[in-house]
């Protein structure tokens, strides 16, 4: 439990510092670099509960394939390589204060709804038995009988979106 | 573990992704920043699910996998329109696009 706890306090900071510098950095290219950061401590935090899946999806998705898509973004509206000033409007302010105050609000509701509830603990069962029960196996099960109709909904989504990319960013 | 460390882990990100959403007027950072907001989302799931008990850890599971395919949709379409926004104004400063304001 304290490892946890101590892999948790890590990845946490790490993930907090790289959200931070994507949205104050004045270099496009570091922000998809630190985007790398944020997304590969959220995906250490799934282990850590026991999605393992998950995990791999968001390494292999967001890591693999959006980051790859961001740099491409970046490269073809020719953004500045280095510093560059002019990133962020005039509302940078507010822009905080906005969400300092949504911080606070979400924070007073969070510890007044959950308190110190706990995890239920899963030390004490097997790793047979906790695979069986949410390993990659069961989500399969789930997504291909309980939520067979919302996956095949989003691969048409997906298609649409394809289709819908290259109509708008291909020259006449 | 606190379910709320996780809960508050993802309180924080939503945060910073919504002041990036409001702060930044280049296109692709914003698009970065609604990357962070739908993470937070997902820690959010999978923190709830796994409240719980098993069978709501797996559902949290299949919400957070459908949440990372719409993102990758999202930001493939959303790209696109930066793109688009490129070639006709030669910029993609978010606040120049104020064709609809009043």
């Amino acid at each position: 439990m304290i490892a946890q706890n101590i892999a948790f306090t890590i990845l946490a900071a790490v993930a907090t510092l790289a959200a931070v510098r994507v949205v104050t950095t004045r270099n496009v290219v570091h922000a998809a670099l630190y985007l790398v950061m944020v997304l590969a401590s959220v995906g250490a935090l799934y282990v850590l509960l026991v999605a393992e899946f998950v995990a791999a999806v968001q390494i292999l998705i967001y890591i693999g394939a959006i980051v790859v898509l961001f740099l491409f973004g970046i490269m073809l509206t020719r953004a500045t390589i280095g510093a560059d000033a002019g990133l962020d409007n005039d509302q940078r302010w507010i822009a905080a204060v906005t969400g300092l105050f949504l911080l606070g609000v979400l924070t007073f509701v969070l510890v007044d709804a959950f308190g110190d509830d706990r995890l239920p603990s899963l030390e004490n069962m097997s790793r047979e038995a906790l695979t069986a029960e949410r390993g990659t196996g069961a989500v399969g099960d789930a997504i291909f009988s309980t939520y067979l109709v919302p996956f095949e909904v989003v691969s048409v989504l997906l298609l649409a979106a394809l289709v819908g990319a290259i109509v708008l960013a291909r020259r006449e | 573990m606190l379910v709320n460390q996780f809960l508050l882990l993802g309180a924080v990100l939503f945060c910073v992704g919504v002041y990036g959403v409001l702060a930044r007027r280049n296109g692709v950072l914003v698009l970065m920043s609604i990357e962070l907001i739908l993470n937070a989302v997902n820690i959010n799931l999978l923190a709830l699910g796994s409240l719980q008990g098993p069978q709501a850890a797996v559902v949290g599971q299949v919400f957070a996998l459908f949440v990372i395919t719409i993102a990758a949709a999202e930001v493939g379409v959303g790209l696109a329109i930066v793109l688009l926004i490129y070639r006709n104004r030669h910029s993609v400063d978010l606040d120049e696009v104020d064709l609809m304001k009043g």
